[in-house]
């Protein structure tokens, strides 16, 4: 074993070794500037769509729900403005997924964690509590010295009112949840009379519970602790990727202004333009000094550069001393560098390969939306027993059919064999006396209309491959077809 | 309480930890411990993340006692609320059971041949039928009910003894020369060879005969000398143009369909030694619903027959 460097083994450090580390509370204090109005409009947008999104109408005639944005999960539908999703074309919701996550691929490489900073519901939320508490508590000094203040009654009422606001916000938001998975203005009516299903107070009782801790309590341990997005991310994010830095070339040596003037005056090396007034750090909701460097609890809100540039514009030197740079830009502006272009830091490979790729998957769920039919066939021959001998000679077929109408309205529909000549179909509710050629039949609106089919080849048909085609007979004109067999006591025909 | 302990064990814990140095690289204390040069780092875990380890304890613990859990000889400790998969299964099939109460009540009201003119009832029926027929029939007559040699196929339009739903119950009900059931349908084909009561030669005629009937075969000089003893000796149960006839369940010859094979040796075998298959009767081992189902089910298959004009009660 190699020796311990002896100058680590000498502690200075005489705390305990601690396994496990306390909670240090966060107060950010208030911030005003451009990222903090940025990040209002962000959450004023993400709270509009939330709450609103499952208000909203959408006409879509008498055989369908007439909410914009449904997702119908007792009836197997998924409504969306003009699209309408059936449980087999889920895929469009896995590519839509997919596209969600190379979004964020490509967002982390253009601009780092915008995600974290602006739009998680982690972070909106977070924000939203910790204005409540600005609200209640004011501003970071007074929620620190409430903190340890004795539990008196004045601090009990104020504690109560705080936590009363928050548990509405988490019930408004744990039940508008609801809303999305049932006719809203229904849902809602039923929930207030208590007609409404279990399952609704549940769901709402859980979210509201889990709003109420995670944005209440658990805050920025969650972005830490919890989330595995950032430790994705941190290990996504490359030198031209966008970081909220510290310029430490530009800040270091930190020294008050009264450092700085006594410095000047004595003729000792001139100080940097970090003051040292800790307001970046006093408005970082996840309670880090962003001077220490990038970390994980950074979610690059932003909010430190707006702190800091008002610090800057108060001693009356340039902003930016905090600033969203990428590695690639802080190492030449530390050497006196210019900044990389700003097109050239964002059009490299990797963004314009994560960018084809999310514009092609796109471009591929659309063609795929505008192409795809809504009248489908599928016919399934038995296999048990493959055909049933009729007594005047005659075989018998049968299949098991399924006509899908996805449109919201009924469809005239014709079925048609073509394959094997003198064949006739007929359906179980028919006498085998009516089998014909053709088969007409109204499907209706929004449902899959399953048919038991039989296949008459009178004395003498020779088996073989059928072929099942569906025409529609209204203006849009749909069609489908599928192949099958016939087959009798002489085989399957292959 | 726990919290309190597990957090003073670790506190006082550092004792053991005076190799617990500054890491020059990370800027981290290590926690003291080293394995052949390797050392650990204290990142310590947040607070909370312990608390939630003890709720888990905690948990474990009133599970423990709640429900079957440690294991024994014999089987595990029960638990207080003295649940098991068993009874967890036995509470769902009761209820599956009380969800299907008020279609069966329907069922067994309602007469076996106005089920099929209540298009719910008979669905209920069917699908009931379906799964009676899987535990109880496919045995003989094979899970797409195609029959086999000497067990009917049910899908297709000939039936021995009647295929309206009022006659497939009954069949159902009563079963087929069946010893303990006095209603069973009963009939006996002579062993016409096997007894003497047709010399071979005579066989051949009436199996000649048969097979002409059924288009399987040109008239011969054989058939015509078959025809004759056709007429007096089967004709009275296979109908003068071998028809059939279902009140003794004697088959048709004239068609496509033969339950014993209708090749020459086959037909011969079964003029020789006759055949006579048996039935049980359901109604002494199923509920009269269940044979309901059964008997929708089975009409279901595609030879099903409308019910005739009068009454089956008066035929």
């Amino acid at each position: 074993m190699n020796a311990p460097d002896p100058r680590l083994m000498a502690r200075t450090d005489p705390d305990p070794v601690q396994l496990y580390a306390r909670r240090v509370p966060v107060f950010p204090r208030k911030v005003d500037g451009p990222f903090r109005r940025f990040k209002w409009a962000v959450m004023a947008l993400c709270l509009i769509v939330y709450w609103g999104t499952p208000w909203l109408r959408w006409n879509r005639g008498e055989w369908a729900p007439h909410q914009a944005v449904l997702i119908d999960l007792a009836h197997r539908r998924f409504y969306m403005f003009a699209i309408e999703i059936w449980p087999h074309e889920f895929y469009f919701v896995a590519g839509l997924l997919i596209m969600a996550g190379i979004g964020l691929f490509l967002v982390t490489s253009v601009v780092g964690r915008a995600w974290c900073g602006y739009a998680c519901p982690q972070t909106v939320w977070t924000d939203l509590f910790q204005h409540v508490d600005r609200l209640i508590d004011g501003d970071r000094n007074a929620q620190l010295r409430l903190q340890k203040a004795p539990w008196t009654a004045g601090k009990l009422a104020r504690r109560l009112l705080k936590w009363a606001i928050w548990l509405g916000i988490s019930f408004m938001t744990g039940g508008a949840w609801i809303f999305y998975f049932a006719d809203a203005p229904a849902l809602q009516r039923a929930f207030w009379t208590g007609t409404a299903d279990p399952v609704a107070y549940a769901t709402v009782g859980v979210l509201t519970l889990t709003t109420f801790v995670l944005g209440g309590f658990m805050r920025e341990q969650v972005c830490v602790y919890m989330c595995p997005w950032p430790r994705i991310q941190s290990a996504m994010l490359d030198e031209k990727s966008l970081l909220v830095t510290y310029k430490h070339w530009r800040g270091e040596p930190r020294g008050s202004l009264k450092t700085a003037q006594r410095h000047l005056e004595t003729g000792l090396a001139p100080v940097g333009d970090c003051i040292d007034c800790h307001q970046c750090a006093a408005v970082c909701p996840t309670g880090i000094d962003i001077r220490e460097g990038a970390q994980i609890g950074c979610i690059t809100c932003g909010l430190c550069i707006d702190a800091c540039d008002s610090a800057m514009a108060q001693v009356g030197r340039p902003r930016g001393l905090i600033d969203y740079c990428t590695l690639e830009d802080a190492t030449r502006e530390a050497h006196g560098e210019a900044d990389t272009p700003v097109l050239k830091t964002i059009l490299r490979p990797r963004t314009l390969i994560y960018f084809a790729v999310w514009a092609g998957i796109g471009a591929g769920l659309l063609f795929m939306l505008g192409t795809r039919t809504r009248l489908t066939l599928s016919v399934a021959k038995d296999r048990n027993p493959e055909f049933v001998q009729l007594s005047g000679g005659a075989a018998r077929d049968g299949f098991t059919v399924k006509v899908r109408n996805m449109e919201d309205r009924p469809r005239p529909v014709t079925l048609t064999t073509s394959g094997v000549p003198g064949a006739l179909i007929y359906t179980d509710d028919m006498d085998e006396h009516g089998a014909r050629g053709t088969l007409a039949m109204s499907v209706p609106a929004d449902t899959t209309l399953r048919l038991r089919l039989y296949m008459l080849g009178p004395v003498g048909t020779k088996p073989g491959p059928v072929l099942f085609q569906l025409k529609a007979g209204d203006r849009e004109q749909g069609h489908d077809q599928v192949r099958s067999t016939f087959s009798n006591a002489e085989g399957n025909g292959q | 309480m726990a919290h309190d302990h597990g957090a003073a064990g670790t506190e006082t814990g550092h004792a053991e930890h005076h190799g617990a140095r500054l890491d020059e690289a990370t800027g981290t204390h290590t926690v003291g411990h080293e394995w052949d040069g390797i050392e650990e780092l204290d990142t310590p875990l947040p607070r909370w993340w312990l608390i939630l380890f003890y709720i888990c304890i905690a948990f474990a613990l009133v599970y423990v006692i709640l429900y079957p859990a440690l294991p024994g000889l014999r089987g595990a400790t029960p638990g207080v609320l003295g649940w098991t998969s068993r009874g967890a299964l036995a509470t769902e099939i009761k209820t599956a059971d009380a969800s299907h109460a008020a279609v069966r009540a329907a069922i067994a009201q309602t007469p076996v041949e106005d089920l099929i003119r209540n298009p719910t009832l008979q669905r209920a029926a069917i699908e009931g039928g379906r799964a009676a027929f899987k535990q109880n029939c496919v045995q003989c007559h094979g899970a797409g009910a195609a029959g086999g040699k000497g067990y009917p196929n049910l899908n297709d339009d000939d039936w021995l003894w009647g295929g309206d739903i009022g006659a497939i119950y009954q069949t159902l009900q009563h079963g087929i020369r069946y010893p303990g059931d006095d209603q069973t349908r009963t009939s006996l084909m002579p062993s016409f060879g096997r007894d003497g009561i047709l010399t071979p030669a005579q066989v051949q005629d009436v199996v000649s005969h048969v097979r002409v009937i059924s288009k399987q075969d040109p008239a011969s000089a054989s058939s015509q000398r078959g025809a004759v003893i056709f007429a007096q000796n089967c004709a009275v149960c296979h109908g003068a143009n071998g028809e059939g006839g279902r009140t003794v369940g004697a088959p048709r010859l004239n068609d496509a369909i033969w339950l014993y094979g209708g090749d020459r040796a086959s037909i011969t075998n079964t003029v020789t030694n006759a055949h006579a298959g048996v039935m049980p009767a359901w109604g002494q081992r199923l509920d009269p619903v269940t044979i309901k189902m059964l008997a929708a089910y089975v009409h279901s298959l595609g030879g099903g027959e409308a019910t005739p004009t009068v009454p089956v009660a008066a035929r």
